[in-house]
């Protein structure tokens, strides 16, 4: 079962090599991972999906919790959450229309006589079936930032102090 | 008034004396030189030069483990830091509290491959509980004081703090402050249990008919012996403890149930898995108590008490959960309980019961007694020779492997951090620097190091270093000329077959060897000679003695759980199981 985690760790060197050594030492999977600063610039924020039962990923959440850098800790399944990627495809732009584009919600974000880059926002699995769309046209190359998560109810992840 | 300009090097000093440490123990090199040099100008905290950094760590932990205060290792870049990972690993597996300093190359060579350099930071990360790469000389003080508090707190384990050259140069000096209180958002380890927890965990107590109190190594590490016996004389609970909890309970007091797990008593085993109330304090299930966890103690609820919220239904669910330390846990617990009627009058079937199962095939604490036919010494006469003529009261630390088991099976410990051994990562060569570490912490004790000739060679060249330091170990060596627990398994699973578990005549002779280095040395090959040699060791106070005893090398670890099953599936001999 596919599950988003959040955290807010200490904007520091070392602090991410942590996270991420945790998982493989302790055989758990990532999924995607997405790790950006917070506008408190001492703290990042990140967010991995991962796959696993209830008892894996109260383990992750829990050694994730453990880990000196990490601050605070939440697994979004939890409660309501909203989970979203955004995804860039650099396609032949003869081989797709305008029309086409509009019917995808897909942003052109540059554009030559012979490339297109479009830009698309939404849940991933949307984006799984974008994906498969695309691929009848002439695509040169896609990427996609993995998940970002923010719960959906008036909960936050900010600091116990 | 203006505070005193300090280099790198002094601060890292200094700050070591603001935290109460007395002794480092290390190995100088390049990277470290400044460092060193700063240590040869005061005289507040004392540098002991080992002979390899794997015995400056394991003699750190040594202290650490015997006198709860934090232990220190000093050693240089490169192969000085990647030698200190054994010992790292085998305190980040016992949850201990050791700090290692080590130098690193100069801030601008950092990633160019220069000599002797070794991400320190990247190799330790999986096995140090925190670690600080100093950034700015100026940060020295408070890092340390992080580092401190990281390592003794919550559940404790090892800290390393890796200091590039050019930060301790004596020309960059700062304004030297030390902090008197940390406060870190990210690290607030739980304390106190959750109260209703509490009242859960008692009202279990309460109903149980068959309950155990399975303890272990947190109990010491957070000092909470005390209460732990008071909750066992409270309940009259029957007791086991882990490898790592050994002396958090008496080993004299009946209602101890001797060690449980891979090597536990029949008693302790049988209890475990037939108990219908399990409350496991400090201890983390692992998979040498619980044998297959599938089918481990299935009719039993469980109170898991422990300062890890990570370790908490980790392996076994856990009924009751309670994150806390161990001491203030059980006071809690004790306080609940003092306030209720404990029938202990049910008890009494289920007390006799164990007492019929210790009765059946428990431990022989008599074998001194015993004459083999073989005319062999036996590695359980050994130790309860040790125990006899110490009293009870040495330290005893020890190496790995079956001469590990028979001092925790046969040596009654009564009192914590009076045992002192590698139990999680296992390691060969912990017993030696481990015991110079107890031995500077207490100089006046009898502290002796069981060992076995495999075991005592992997950190022999610390004889060098207990002799400049004059340590009066006792090293007490089962000398069965062979791997006896690897060639124990080969016998058990491998159809006898001794691979690679034996020596061909290349051992040296250890008493000589002893001997070379400045020290005393007896051999023992009779058991008639086995009692005087052992009282003569012990009465050299002065002296480090190398005991030699050649024991009957057929000699098998017994209980022995038959893994893949429950607890009660042991090998009680080479012809006798439970099923």
């Amino acid at each position: 079962m596919k599950r988003v985690i959040a955290l807010l760790m200490e904007n520091q060197p070392g602090a991410l090599s942590r996270v991420v050594g945790l998982f493989s030492q302790r055989g758990y999977n990532i999924e995607t991972l997405i790790v950006a600063p917070t506008t408190d610039p001492t703290l990042s924020r990140l967010t991995m999906s991962t796959n696993g039962d209830e008892k894996i990923v109260q383990q992750i959440t829990k050694q994730l919790d453990k880990l000196i850098d990490v601050v605070t800790v939440a697994d979004l399944g939890e409660s309501d959450f909203v989970e979203t990627e955004l995804m860039l495809v650099k396609l032949n732009k003869s081989s797709i229309t305008g029309n086409e584009i509009e019917k995808f919600e897909g942003k052109v974000v540059f554009e030559d006589s012979e490339i297109i880059n479009l830009q698309f926002v939404g849940e991933p699995d949307k984006l799984d079936k974008l994906v498969k769309e695309l691929n009848k046209k002439e695509v040169l190359e896609i990427v996609r930032s993995g998940s970002l998560g923010i719960s959906s109810n008036a909960k936050t992840l900010t600091i116990n102090k | 008034m203006s505070k005193k300009q300090t280099s790198g090097a002094d601060a890292l000093i200094q700050s070591l004396h603001e935290e109460g440490v007395e002794l480092v123990f290390g190995y100088p090199g390049g990277a470290a030189l400044h460092i060193y040099d700063a240590l040869f100008n005061q005289s507040e905290v004392e540098h002991i030069l080992v002979r390899h950094e794997q015995g400056a760590v394991h003699a750190a932990d040594g202290y650490a483990r015997s006198t709860g205060k934090p232990g220190v290792a000093l050693v240089t870049s490169g192969p000085g830091a990647t030698n200190a990972i054994t010992g790292l690993a085998t305190a980040f597996m016992d949850s201990t509290p050791v700090i290692v300093i080590s130098g690193q190359v100069k801030s601008e060579l950092i990633g160019t491959d220069s000599f002797q350099e070794t991400d320190m930071i990247g190799v330790s990360r999986p096995i140090v509980k925190h670690s600080f790469l100093v950034q700015r000389a100026e940060d020295i003080p408070e890092i340390v004081k992080k580092a401190f508090h990281i390592a003794t707190t919550g559940r404790p384990g090892p800290v390393v703090i890796d200091v590039p050259k050019d930060l301790t140069d004596p020309n960059l000096t700062f304004e030297f402050n030390y902090p008197s209180e940390i406060n870190m958002r990210s690290y607030k380890p739980a304390k106190v249990g959750d109260p209703k927890q509490i009242k859960k965990a008692v009202d279990l107590i309460l109903e149980a008919k068959k309950p155990v109190i399975y303890s272990g190594g947190g109990v010491i590490q957070d000092d909470a012996s005390a209460e732990l016996t008071e909750l066992a004389k409270l309940t009259k609970f029957p007791t086991t403890n882990t490898l790592m909890g050994l002396g958090a309970f008496p080993g004299t007091d009946p209602q101890f149930l001797g060690m449980l797990g891979m090597h536990g008593t029949y008693e302790a085993n049988m209890a475990m898995h037939e108990a219908d109330l399990i409350i496991a304090v400090g201890a983390r299930f692992d998979d040498r108590i619980t044998n297959d966890p599938k089918q481990f103690a299935l009719g039993a609820k469980k109170i898991h008490i422990d300062v890890d919220p990570a370790s908490l239904s980790k392996i076994i669910h856990a009924d009751v959960p309670i994150a806390g330390s161990a001491k203030e846990c059980l006071s809690a617990l004790i306080n609940e309980l003092s306030k209720e009627e404990i029938d202990t009058n049910k008890l009494e079937p289920w007390l006799q019961k164990i007492t019929n199962w210790r009765e059946e095939h428990g431990l022989n604490h008599s074998m001194l007694e015993l004459i083999p036919e073989n005319g062999k010494i036996l590695p359980q006469q050994v130790i309860q020779s040790l125990y006899k003529e110490t009293e009870g009261k040495a330290f005893i630390t020890s190496d790995v492997g079956q001469h590990q088991m028979f001092a925790a099976q046969y040596y009654f410990f009564d009192k914590p951090r009076q045992w002192i051994n590698s139990g999680g990562l296992g390691t060969m060569g912990f017993g030696l620097p481990s015991a110079m570490g107890v031995q500077f912490a207490f100089p006046k004790e009898t502290v002796a190091c069981v060992t076995g000739e495999g075991s005592i060679q992997m950190c022999i060249q610390e004889l060098s270093t207990c002799f400049q330091y004059g340590l009066p170990i006792k090293i007490i060596n089962l000398n069965n000329a062979a791997l006896g627990m690897v060639k124990q398994w080969q016998d058990m699973q491998y159809g006898g077959r001794h691979s690679s578990s034996t020596y061909e005549n290349s051992l040296p002779d250890f008493c000589a060897l002893s001997e070379s280095y400045g020290h005393v040395g007896i051999k023992v090959t009779k058991l008639s000679e086995l009692e005087t040699a052992m009282k003569e060791c012990i009465s050299m106070k002065d002296k480090l003695v190398f005991l030699d005893v050649d024991v009957d090398p057929d000699e098998h670890v017994y209980p022995m759980l038959e893994a893949g099953n429950a607890m009660d599936y042991m090998h009680l001999s080479k012809d006798k199981k439970t099923w």
